[in-house]
């Protein structure tokens, strides 16, 4: 770990203020990944900015009846609230599967969308990765990719984007809300947040620097089946190997958005609507353009299959 | 039993209960704290830390995790580090009354923070429940992942009462039951490759006060 | 004292102390954080400095150069050791890869360096600054691709036979043949390698984490080329070994030249991420089964093949070895072959053998019984053997493997278990699957001196270590029946290299091995107590903390005299091993529920039935098997070190990449001992668990979710992917 020197930030614009003024700082809220990453210099800040004390802890309700999660709520108490509880449950059920319970007591929401892929390359910094150290090439391509994305990939880099909250918040057409550096403030949905790899695997998300987001705002809740479905080898604290987030009305439609498929919370528009036709129809949807390796052609069967246990279950 | 390692607690007592306030300067010497001041001043940080009810006032390093501070510099080995990433549990400690992995999360962030380790729980002699339980359903074996086990189960016995749900919870609306699938699921953050997983349970069930 | 005829009643008999449920003595200890594991020991007026180790970026080749001059001069540094610097060094005897010292790099991560500075992070951080040049080689990594390349091992006993293999085989109504892999594994102990060195003049203290405190000592003085006498090593906690810490490891080697370098006590610990490339890993395996039997089940030929690959001058996996003992057969044949890779090294992991040679060798026994028609458990109970069945004069000195299998049967509702493929709960298939357990009863000399005071406290000096096992414990109840006190008279000092040489703790022989060189001990504290009192040690009893003979009784304390009395010896060991064949049996009963949609396994239930002899503590050799189980189950659904064959090296090198069992994956598990003594073992009559209770866990994981699914799956791990193209159609 490089040193740094460390700065409590006294409110959203001064945090603001002080990244934009240094291109080498980062802020830190949880630390559970940024510290991970810079003790192995993946990550090297020479400045942290403490956002922990800047009141982005609260969950209002918004004027027309959704949901305002700041930034810095934890995901045990996202995940405890009793509204998330009751209108939102695939986001609380997402939460719950991630990580463990020590690591959800100092996640944040923000932090949890900004999180950065596992790819064991990534994290080995004897190995070449575009994502690491952009034209050094893609280790995984060819390599160890049992986890690694289907679908959205590029030449560059097959790496999975491994939230577990992300998945549930792109099923819920969640909206992240920032703060820029000039005091200027914007909304992004969250289907434009997250990036594919294309050339720049490195550039994971839209926000510019400096930037950063103050909550993340869910639409009203619409009612419906609320299920988050994890597989994985171990039956905890495990990253995805592919998880269902699906939210399914009485009548059979609705929504879904899968984990451990690609560089992003994998959410195609265009197979919600297939959803009534079942399983099989609605992966078809999702995974048209995969391009699986040897290692991880297995999950395009498996996304079919638990997408088809989640529908079941919905109509239990 | 008479051993050096019983002489090597009473030593530990002493010198973890000798004053009421501490100062700690840094696992190294004067020397390298002045060499360290020469470099960059601002690369070190005052931090207070209440530590099982005693304060520490202590110069370290922005880099020193949580962790770190509390093993090499107060000397409370008890939080171990097993793999320094978040990724085994064994430096579980309740901060501020709720659990975390004391190796991500930076001193410097927790100044005027509760924490309690391992140690504040129980002493030889005198065991907080669940450390009794754990010996008395040998609930560990190697006994390095044993102090993040005991935190975490203290925590999640309250993480329960307080009804927050976890991936094996039922139904999302009503409260969370205390049962082993629950505590299983909760404590699944403590890695004991020993493998004590069935004892450790028990242990648990048995404070918690619930059939296995 | 030499141990060459079957015990008779000895003292232990008595099972007053030993053979009793107690606690771990060093319970208290473990659960409040008072036990100091290696990189814990602290003296207020000791200056630590902080090692980091440098691993290789490679896996085989030459470090051309290696520029350390932006590390030196980084903020705290106070020394930069290299591997080029510190020169070829001698190896040590246990160990194939070298551990640090010259410019050939031999495998990922192997140590190349270590940073010294002031703090940890000072030094973590120096460590990243240093840039080595590299002359890369072509290495072979791919264990397959390797195969063909693969010899006859020239020693250690690699191929063994009897009758007429392929003839019989050809000729039984019934055979069987099949082909199984098992991944290289990881020790994954939740203690990371640490050491703290300390030189004053020449002579060197290491505290560290070690099983096998002598071999250490001798292996580090080897590598530094230091008298042996001069180091002083102490290990009294480890956190976990699994064979990991059996032999001298690189943070040893680099706590002892980095203090040296900086002249300060120095600490090293391996960090997580770098442990599974630089230490040593249980090989992978390549098997092939072959097995004839008559149409009633009578086995008539069986041969076990096993590839497995290491760094020239290792070893194979002896993966075959419980093949030539475990059923009978008149035609048989094993054996070994070892190709050279140029991966990290591959060494002893719990069971090493037994578990990757029991994770095919029980899986073709399902398989065969399914053929023939038989129960499986039927079909190894007609395969039983009281005789070694390679040299048939050779019999067993006690084997209930028939009693395991009936017990376990019995208590886990075996009957009750379906056709493949034919049980269904929900969205869950549930099966069950039994396998055979099977591991040898090893023996090496252990020493222990054993000190009695004028308080009458008994204390047991030996640099036996405890990983975890109960050594302290059992050690104590051992002295304290010989000597007729109560647990709590009795002190326990271990792994320290100032006390005698024990047998250490590997190959599950530590229990039985130090508690017989306690027991030896104690017999010579007995006479030296008898004859200071002038009695006939013929006739003496000790009991109640008292020494009686005739109608004259003396306390102890009263015995000992203000000087106490001191009793020292080693047990050793005559030919019994020889003559019989010893091992223990155990049988493992598992119920799976397969998801119908997913493919993933979780266990349901999990019973141990175990034959080891005399079980000292029922509460620590419980707990032994249970951790073995555990491991079984890691061994069976999810643990394996992924090789990149391109660049040669595990790439999932963590506690996140390399998933062993969690809390969740665990149900409550069940252990049966049976209740015998072996005589021909030790005077304790006790043999091992802590590898009976892994050897055969992971077939039976696999039996069961066959039986679950009706797929045959003979690659480890049996992961989602590998079912789910058989699993039933659900969308």
């Amino acid at each position: 770990m490089r040193a740094f020197t460390y700065e409590r930030a006294s409110s959203v614009e001064a945090a603001a203020k002080a990244a934009a003024s240094n291109p080498e700082a980062k802020f830190i809220a949880g630390g559970t990944n940024l510290l991970d990453l810079m003790k192995l210099e993946i990550e090297t800040p020479t400045h942290l900015i403490d956002i922990n004390g800047l009141g982005l802890d609260k969950i209002e309700t918004t004027a027309d009846g959704g949901l305002r999660i700041g930034a810095l709520v934890r995901n045990t108490d996202l995940a405890a609230h009793e509204t998330v509880r009751r209108d939102y449950g695939l986001l609380s059920r997402a939460l719950v599967a991630g990580a463990s319970g020590q690591l959800r007591n100092r996640a944040t929401t923000a932090g949890n969308l900004l999180q950065r892929t596992r790819c064991p390359y990534f994290y080995d910094t004897n190995q070449p990765c575009n994502k690491r150290q952009p034209g050094s090439g893609c280790s995984a391509i060819g390599g160890f990719s049992r986890q690694h994305a289907v679908v959205g990939t590029s030449d560059a880099c097959i790496a999975t984007h491994p939230s577990d909250m992300a998945i549930a918040m792109s099923a819920l057409d969640a909206v992240v809300e920032t703060a820029k550096s000039d005091g200027s403030r914007r909304s992004i949905p969250i289907a434009d947040f997250h990036r594919l790899p294309g050339d720049t695997p490195h550039i994971e998300t839209i926000l510019e620097s400096g930037e950063f987001i103050t909550a993340v705002v869910l639409p009203p809740p619409f009612g419906g089946k609320h299920i988050y479905r994890k597989v994985r080898d171990r039956a905890s604290y495990a990253f995805a190997i592919v998880s269902i987030g699906a939210v399914i009305q009485q009548d059979g439609t609705g929504r879904v958005a899968v984990g451990g498929v690609a560089h992003k919370p994998w959410r195609i528009e265009a197979a919600d609507t297939e959803l009534p036709k079942g399983a099989r129809v609605t992966a078809s949807a999702l995974l048209a353009d995969a391009r699986p390796t040897e290692q991880n052609r297995f999950k395009i069967d498996l996304v079919e299959r638990a997408l088809g246990a989640v529908i079941a279950e919905a109509r239990d | 039993m008479q051993s050096p390692i019983q002489l090597e607690i009473s030593r530990r007592n002493l010198l973890i209960s000798s004053a009421a306030t501490i100062a700690v300067t840094g696992a190294a010497t004067g020397e390298a704290v002045a060499q360290g001041a020469r470099t960059s001043m601002q690369h070190m940080s005052k931090v207070s830390l209440s530590v099982n009810g005693e304060s520490y006032n202590l110069d370290v390093d922005n880099r020193t995790t949580l962790l770190d501070a509390l093993r090499e510099h107060l000397h409370l080995t008890g939080t171990k580090k097993g793999c320094d990433h978040g990724q085994c549990g064994a430096c579980t400690v309740i901060v501020d009354g709720r659990r975390i992995n004391s190796c991500l999360t930076l001193a410097v962030m927790h100044d005027g923070d509760e924490v309690i380790t391992i140690e504040g729980l129980g002493q030889p002699g005198a065991l907080h429940p669940l450390q009794a339980a754990f010996v008395k359903h040998d609930g560990f074996q190697c006994g390095y992942c044993t102090p993040g086990q005991i935190c975490s189960s203290v925590a999640v016995l309250e993480e329960i009462k307080a009804n927050i749900p976890s991936h094996v919870t039922g139904d999302l609306t009503t409260q969370a039951a205390v049962t082993p699938a629950e505590i299983r699921e909760r404590m699944s953050g403590n890695i004991c490759r020993c493998g004590a997983y069935s004892n450790i349970i028990d242990a648990i069930v048995e404070v918690a006060g619930t059939k296995a | 004292m030499q141990f060459d005829r079957p015990a008779t009643t000895n003292p232990i008999d008595r099972l007053k102390v030993v053979g009793q449920p107690i606690r771990r003595i060093d319970g208290q200890l473990k659960t409040t954080g008072r036990a100091m594991y290696a990189y814990e020991w602290h003296d207020t007026n000791t200056p630590y400095a902080y090692g980091y180790p440098v691993g290789a970026a490679i896996a085989k080749g030459r470090i051309k150069s290696i520029d350390i001059s932006a590390a030196e001069k980084a903020p705290g540094v106070l020394a930069v050791v290299t591997a080029p610097e510190v020169g070829e060094r001698k190896k040590g005897k246990f160990n194939t890869a070298k551990l640090f010292g010259g410019d050939q790099v031999q495998h990922y991560h192997q140590a190349i360096a270590v940073v010294v500075a002031e703090t940890f992070e000072q030094a973590r951080a120096a460590a990243t600054l240093i840039s080595v040049d590299y002359a890369e080689e072509k290495g072979s990594f791919d264990l397959r691709q390797a195969m063909d390349t693969a010899v006859k091992p020239a020693s250690g006993d690699p191929d063994s036979g009897a009758g007429d293999f392929d003839t019989a085989f050809k000729a039984a109504p019934v055979t069987f043949e099949e082909s199984y892999s098992t991944p290289d594994q990881s020790h994954a102990m939740m203690e990371p390698h640490a050491s703290i060195a300390v030189w004053e003049g020449d002579e060197l203290t290491l505290w560290t984490s070690s099983q096998m405190i002598d071999w250490w000592r001798s292996d580090l003085a080897t590598t530094l080329d230091v008298d042996k006498e001069k180091i002083h090593l102490m290990s009294p906690f480890i956190g976990g070994g699994f064979g990991g810490k059996l032999f001298l490891r690189a943070d040893a080697v680099l706590a002892a030249f980095a203090a040296k370098a900086a002249k300060r006590p120095v600490k090293v610990a391996l960090p997580r991420p770098f442990m599974m490339n630089n230490t040593t890993h249980r090989p992978a395996t390549i098997q092939r089964v072959r097995i004839g039997a008559q149409r009633d089940g009578k086995i008539t030929a069986i041969a076990h093949e096993s590839w497995s690959g290491d760094q020239p001058g290792g070893q194979p996996e002896a993966a075959v070895m419980q093949t030539r003992l475990l059923y009978a057969g008149e035609n048989r044949m094993t054996a070994m072959r070892l190709a050279t890779l140029d991966l990290p090294e591959g060494n002893a992991m719990r069971a090493p053998g037994e578990a990757p040679g029991l994770m095919a060798l029980e899986i073709a026994m399902d398989e065969m019984a399914e053929k023939i028609g038989i129960d499986p458990v039927e079909f190894r109970i007609i395969n039983d053997t009281q005789v070694d069945p390679e040299k048939t004069e050779r019999p067993f000195s006690y084997r209930n493997l028939i009693g395991c299998l009936k017990t376990g049967a019995d208590h886990f509702n075996w009957s009750a278990r379906g056709r493949p493929g034919s049980r269904r709960e929900g969205n869950w298939l549930i099966g069950m699957g039994v396998a055979a357990a099977f591991r040898n009863n090893i023996h090496f000399p252990s020493g222990a001196r054993v000190r009695l005071n004028a308080e009458g406290v008994v204390t047991v000096e030996t640099d036996m270590t405890d990983i975890g096992t109960g050594s302290y414990t059992i050690i104590a109840q051992t002295a304290a029946e010989m000597m007729g006190l109560t647990i709590d008279k009795v002190a326990v000092q271990l792994g320290d290299s100032r006390f005698p040489v024990s047998a250490g703790s590997g190959g599950q022989f530590g229990a039985n091995c130090s508690t017989a060189g306690v027991y030896a001990a104690c017999v010579k504290l007995r006479e030296a107590v008898s004859q200071k009192l002038g009695f006939n040690s013929a006739d003496v009893i000790f009991e109640n903390g008292e020494v009686r003979s005739g109608n004259r009784a003396v306390p102890l304390a009263e015995a000992a005299g203000s000087k106490g009395l001191v009793g020292e010896d080693t047990i050793q060991w005559g030919n019994l091993t020889e003559t019989h064949q010893q091992s223990t049996f155990g049988a493992h009963f598992v119920e799976v529920g397969v998801d119908v949609a997913t493919g993933e396994s979780r266990i349901r239930r999990m019973l141990a039935v175990c034959a080891a002899g005399r079980i000292l503590n029922p509460v620590t050799a419980r707990s032994q098997v249970l951790g073995a189980m555990t491991m079984g189950a890691g061994g069976a659904l999810s643990e394996e070190l992924a090789v990149d064959t391109r660049r040669g090296f595990f790439v999932n090198h963590d506690l996140a990449g390399y998933e062993v069992p969690v809390h969740a994956d665990i149900p409550h598990q069940e252990v049966i001992f049976m209740d015998e003594t072996d005589p021909m073992s030790s005077p304790m009559k006790a043999k091992g668990v802590g590898e009976l209770g892994l050897c055969g866990v992971s077939a039976a994981i696999a039996n069961a979710i066959y039986n679950a699914t009706g797929i045959r799956v003979r690659h480890y791990p049996i992961t989602l992917d590998k079912l789910i193209g058989g699993l039933p159609d659900v969308a």
